[in-house]
């Protein structure tokens, strides 16, 4: 093997030399060279070792259709397994070599494989890794023997950012067809994007020349015109791997993903070249006659001195001509065939005349391999013409082109029917799915001029389809004239070694046993013998099975159909797959503060919450203990925003609440609140909360944190389907929420807030509205941790200065910080079940003693009808609760099982050392019978049982006098009249104490190419309701009319319309005191009944520069370049969507003067993840950051 | 990944949307017997065909109605939904 002079079209840039090395050895190619490409053209005929008999492997498709030439590339500090040598471009400095080889590719000491095969034979994995003793060992060796590249453990985290992409069509393959396709579809104004998993365009075209360069004129000239068009995007080295549902496709491209969406799709990804079965067919220098005249005419390079082509079609001797015409030497051409077809004929008298001997009827016995392993000459016979005797012909390479295999993975994963066409000898399209289109070699056509045009017919019909131009026909398939496949290219040898799949190194002899052994269907051939299952999927082997298993079973091609190749195309990297990697995760205003005070984390739902605050010296449960005694005998505060925040108003909100939920709200006092059980239709307990009454027809409410999310959507899903007038708002992000708690909190309190807290004027479960420390709040008295309490909820903009307040003056009262453990233990004291921990997915509303809580003599609540048939029934099992004597040494933990007569009969749900009774207390969900008696016992760990006593709960306060307190506080001293609280709360922006992000892109804003602008501060308000449209036109907003769209006014106010009766109003450009009123406006009394006002506390994002569009097509699944296109100065599309897994609201503006800006609304307890995510996507476009 | 036309929002990728279940009346709790109850608490038709469902547009809350044919599992029309007659009926009396 040689580097050639120049060659027309070659694609190697030889003032580039590349430097790298092979199995240590130095070595050089040019610019342009694929790895096997630089390999060949530096003589090296051995790349690997195959993979189960480790034999000496070489090129075959030279396209990666095949898995003799991955390679381990090491480069700098990183080693890639599995690198397709075919198809990736070489570099310089990269240390190439063969996976999978024992002591190095030349002497793999696995070699000996080869010798054992006999041993070896097909399904023997099954027959042998079945036995428990002997599976382990069995598994240790062959994970040693076998295998590919090896992985880097030490590799660093690779960025690999998935994309999005649009277009009108998409064409896959740039061939002659796929060129015709693509300029077709152009040519009528639909937008394109053309792609090719070569290096290259041009595909077949480049390099099937038949010793002329006519086609190569040709397709030059084609890419040439796609590369003038404007509307066509040509990515080469970039693979469609598979296609999904409504012509989305994923692109591979070198170093990330593409996720298109196409309006139409074409096909047309061409055929994979076949090898013939006969003994020897895998020795390095036998190869696909394409592979050599890739080879030959991208790399400039010859494969051999001298070669026989072995054909059955007119490719095989337009292949012979490009030997010739290339000075390689032809020992001979050996047509399968009795004798040449009409198309290969002219080229058959023309290698006659040249004196090339031309044989026909030739069944090639074995190809001999002389002492380096490679080929060194071919022993076949001949039918036609001489006698039928063995002849031997010496040579270097043998070129196979005995047909093809359409490449049609991706239609039939878009849904295409095949059926087999004898006169092509290959699967055809019969039906295609709605949009999806294929021409070329996938579709039965092969000569260039008719792949052309067959291209041109497909993308006028895909563009057509979408309304570029009138709909397109097409006429009938018309069979080539010569068929390019042969029938049946096996032969059979004696001594076997006809190689089937060169991947998984299987012989004719191991389908014929497979079969024997009855996996005898296609589908189950394939899984005995692992056929197709290797790197390359079949590509090279699927159809030559599938005309083996014919043969065995005496039927046709149509009859057996084929298996539906998945998806990957190629192998991927998993890297690729992971691409960036995004966990949204929500976290309240208060996460600094918390930080601040040595916060321990743990998961809440997707928020962050802390579990509790370390103490330098304490360990866990000391500092909890601590914090539990804190409230019970001063004050304690704990974060709670993450609970589900909820406002319903309108002429049924209490109508709603009593669906709902299991209590009576129609009743519920104003200013007052109950608690909600929420249960589903069969009656189990899903939620709980607490509902408070702000108004005739406005209800503030709480959910669990889980639920908060799911119970939001599936409240607007009822009320829709009830028919129901109300207005639901989710104020869970926006506001932010902690309780203050114990014996002091109303003194502390006190010094904030104007309001009167005095037990008559805001008695226990009272709601109240009212300034503390500055800023507007609710404050709910609750008694879930059973002390006097008061839960603060307020605007999340507002939280951190008001927390900072209590906390100031708070040290005086000693008041500590008390997380999520802490509660549970107060919470359990008080026997107050948490939703999801005491209760399962089956307990329902009966079992946990809460009858208190359901009015059955309601008209209706969900699952109030499966109570009444439960009722009837007997108990499944019922909540009680526990404690364990005081000295008791052992404790049980949660899910320990309760026994009973050695048989399971509950289990525990909570349980902790309760510091206020000292002694361990829990509750336990048990056996009606249990529960009915004095005692349980309680099997912990290591098989150990303790007993404990059935006590009611509550354990602590049964009376619950202390929540219900009246005293004001045992330092009464500083409430005496007198509010300390010199504090005025301020708005912050969600990103004011965030404490990472914002320096590490600080930059020159003017200029560059993305700029992020964070505009939190500006004035803002939000409201819907039936009469919200009318109210923000008497303020005198201009309201825009169209759903989701939005528009500035001349005073520099934005109204935005979300969807149809949401409103979102910003000083976007002044404006501020008009935007300001309003809002005061719509928290007063003045508030019309049919405005519902919706609190925003949003972080706001503008972002502009050159780069907007890359940057959105990395972050979200909507094509944004339609709007931002045709966006205007003041006014342009909403879009309520989701980017980086949050949702958001985007709104674009620009013009015909003006740069457009797309401004981004998020919820602010995503506020830290989205905007340190953006951070890190914007970073590799050159974004540049402004915090306000 | 699938496409699904929200009616105010427009053709998103099916993760943007959440699946409320099967559209089904709710039978007259008073009315019904307690096996019928039960029925229409635990079971669901799985016969395949074109069915109503309940679909959700996650960022902007719309809840609409899909027709959707389970058998092929294209989506045939999406569409807001209209309280039924019943409830209006209970409204106006």
């Amino acid at each position: 093997m040689r580097r050639l002079p120049p060659v027309a079209g070659e694609r190697i840039d030889r003032s580039q030399a590349v430097e790298f090395a092979f199995e240590g050895k130095p070595l050089r190619g040019y610019r342009g060279d694929t790895i096997s490409s630089a390999l060949a053209a530096s003589g090296v005929r051995v790349l690997g070792r195959s993979f189960k008999y480790h034999r000496p492997r070489g090129l075959l498709s030279a396209a990666g259709h095949d898995a003799n030439t991955l390679v381990q590339v090491h480069c700098g500090e990183r080693s890639v397994p599995n690198v397709r040598a075919d198809v990736v471009p070489v570099d310089s400095g990269w240390r190439v070599s063969a996976v999978n080889t024992r002591g190095g590719l030349q002497h793999d000491r696995l070699a000996v494989l080869d010798r054992l095969s006999a041993f070896l034979p097909v399904g023997f994995y099954y027959k042998a890794f079945h036995s428990k003793r002997w599976f382990p060992r069995w598994e240790r060796m062959f994970r040693r023997l076998s295998g590919l590249g090896e992985v880097d453990l030490r590799a660093g985290r690779r960025g690999t950012p998935k994309r999005y992409d649009f277009c009108d069509v998409l064409v896959i393959g740039a061939g002659p067809s796929g060129l015709g396709a693509a300029l077709a579809a152009a040519g009528r104004g639909a937008s394109v994007l053309l792609v090719d998993e070569n290096p290259t365009a041009g595909g077949s075209g480049w390099y099937a020349r038949g010793g002329a360069t006519a086609t190569l004129e040709k397709t030059a000239a084609l890419l040439a015109a796609v590369r003038a068009d404007s509307r066509i995007r040509l990515l080469t080295s970039t693979y469609a791997a598979g296609y999904y549902a409504d012509h989305w496709v994923a692109l591979v491209a070198p170093e990330y993903l593409v996720k298109v969406r196409a309006r139409s799709v074409v096909i047309a990804q061409g055929a994979c070249e076949q090898p013939a079965v006969f003994r020897g067919n895998d020795l390095p220098g036998v190869m696909l006659a394409s592979a050599a005249q890739r080879l030959l005419y991208h790399h400039a390079v010859a494969s051999a001195q001298r070669v026989a082509v072995l054909t059955a079609n007119a490719e095989g001797y337009a292949a012979a001509l490009d030997a010739l015409s290339n000075g390689l030497e032809l020992a001979a051409v050996l047509d399968l065939r009795a004798t040449a077809g009409p198309l290969s004929m002219p080229a058959a008298q023309e290698l006659t005349r040249r004196g090339v001997a031309v044989h026909y009827g030739v069944t090639p016995i074995e190809a001999l391999a002389r002492a380096g392993g490679d080929v060194g000459g071919l022993l076949f016979e001949s039918t036609a013409g001489a006698a039928a005797q063995p002849q031997r012909i010496g040579l270097d390479g043998i070129w196979m082109s005995v047909g093809f295999a359409p490449a049609n993975a991706l239609l039939q994963q878009a849904g295409a029917r095949l059926s087999y066409a004898h006169a092509a000898e290959q699967f055809l399209p019969q039906t295609l799915p709605s949009g999806v289109y294929a021409c070329g070699k996938v579709n039965g056509v092969y000569s260039f001029a008719e792949r052309l045009a067959d291209g041109g017919a497909a993308g006028e019909q895909a563009a057509g389809r979408l309304g570029f131009g009138a709909e397109a026909a097409r006429g009938p398939w018309v069979a080539p004239l010569e068929c390019p496949t042969h029938p049946f290219p096996v032969f059979r040898h004696p001594r076997g070694g006809e190689f089937v799949d060169f991947d998984e190194d299987l012989t004719v002899k191991d389908l014929e046993n497979a079969c024997q052994e009855g996996f005898d269907s296609s589908e189950l051939l394939k899984r005995f013998s692992t056929l197709g299952m290797g790197p390359s999927q079949g590509k090279h082997s699927n159809m030559n099975a599938l005309r083996i298993l014919g043969r065995i079973r005496g039927e046709s091609l149509e009859s057996l159909g084929t298996t539906t190749a998945r998806p990957m195309f190629h192998p991927v990297p998993l890297s690729h797959l992971a691409g960036r990697g995004f966990e949204p995760q929500r976290r309240t205003a208060l996460d600094g503060e918390h930080e601040a005070l040595g916060a321990v984390w743990m998961p809440a739902g997707n928020w962050r919450r802390p579990e509790y605050y370390a103490v330098p010296g304490q360990t866990r449960e000391q500092a909890i203990l601590a914090e539990v005694g804190a409230v019970r005998t001063r004050v304690g505060v704990i974060d709670v925003g993450t609970l589900g925040k909820i406002e319903v108003h309108g002429r049924h909100a209490a109508e709603f609440l009593e669906r709902v939920y299991t209590a009576r709200y129609a009743n519920l006092k104003l200013g007052m609140s109950r608690y909600g059980l929420m249960l589903d239709e069969s009656g189990v307990v899903v939620d709980d909360g607490v509902v408070g009454r702000l108004g005739v027809e406005s209800f503030y409410f709480t959910t669990t944190t889980g639920n908060s999310a799911t119970l939001f959507r599936e409240f607007g899903r009822l009320a829709t389907w009830w028919g129901l007038s109300v207005g639901l708002v989710n104020l869970t992000g926006h506001y932010c929420a902690f309780n203050l708690a114990g014996p002091d909190s109303r003194a502390l309190l006190a010094e904030h807030t104007a309001l009167d807290l005095a037990d008559e004027a805001f008695p226990y479960l009272g709601i109240r509205e009212g300034l503390v420390a500055g800023a507007p709040c609710r404050i709910m008295r609750v008694g879930f941790v059973g002390e006097l309490g008061y839960e603060i909820h307020l605007p999340a903009d507002y939280a951190v200065d008001v927390w900072r307040a209590l906390r100031a003056s708070g040290s005086r009262f000693q008041l500590q910080a008390f997380g999520v453990e802490a509660q549970r233990m107060l919470r359990l004291e008080k026997g107050h079940i948490i939703v999801g921990q005491d209760t399962d997915g089956v307990t329902n509303a009966l079992e946990i003693d809460v009858s208190w809580a359901l009015r059955m003599d309601k008209p209706f609540f969900i699952g109030q009808r499966s109570l009444a048939i439960l009722h009837k029934q007997p108990r499944r099992q019922s909540l009680v609760g526990f404690t364990l004597a005081p000295e008791a040494p052992l404790r049980p933990r949660e899910s320990h099982l309760v026994l009973s007569a050695g048989q399971i009969a509950g289990r525990v749900t909570s349980t902790g050392w309760s510091p206020t009774l000292a002694r361990c207390i829990g509750l336990a969900l048990v056996t009606p019978a249990l529960a009915a008696g004095q005692k349980l016992r309680i099997r912990i760990e290591k098989g150990q049982e303790v007993d404990a006593d059935i006590v009611r709960p509550p354990f602590y306060d049964p009376q619950g006098e202390r929540q219900r307190s009246t005293s004001p506080g045992t330092s009464a001293a500083h409430a005496a009249g007198q509010r300390t609280s010199l504090v005025s709360a301020r708005r912050r922006n969600p990103l004011e104490t965030c404490s990472t992000g914002a320096s590490s892109a600080r930059g020159d804003p003017a200029g560059a190419r993305l700029r992020f602008e964070v505009l939190s501060r500006r004035e803002r308000f939000g409201c819907k309701g039936p009469g919200a449209e009318a109210w923000l036109m008497a303020a005198g907003f201009a309201v825009a009319p169209a759903p989701n769209s939005a528009q500035v006014d001349a005073g520099g106010v934005l109204v935005a319309r979300l969807g149809i009766a949401e409103f979102l109003v910003e000083s976007v450009e002044g404006g501020a005191e008009r935007v300001e009123s309003a809002r005061r406006q719509l928290g007063s009394a003045l508030r019309p009944a049919d405005v519902y006002p919706v609190a925003r506390a949003d972080l706001v994002i503008g972002i502009g520069g050159a780069h907007l569009n890359l940057l959105l097509r990395q972050i979200c699944s909507v094509d944004f370049a339609p709007g931002l296109e045709s966006c205007a100065a003041d006014f342009g599309p909403v879009t309520l969507t989701s980017m980086i897994g949050v949702g958001v609201v985007a709104f674009t503006r620009g013009g015909c003067d003006r740069e457009p800006v797309l401004t981004l609304w998020v919820d602010p307890s995503f506020a830290h993840y989205f905007w340190t995510t953006l951070l890190e996507v914007g970073r590799d476009l050159g974004a540049v950051a402004v915090n306000e | 990944m699938k496409l699904m036309t929200c009616p105010i929002n427009g053709p998103r990728l099916i993760s943007e949307f959440a699946y409320g279940g099967e559209m089904r009346e709710m039978p007259d709790p008073v009315a019904v017997s307690d096996a019928a109850w039960a029925d229409y608490v635990f079971n669901r038709n799985g016969v395949p065909g074109v069915k109503k469902e309940w679909w959700c547009h996650t960022p902007s809350g719309v809840w609409f109605i899909a027709e959707r044919d389970t058998t092929t599992d294209t989506i045939q029309r999406t569409y807001l939904y209209q309280p039924g007659a019943r409830v209006r009926a209970e409204r106006a009396a």
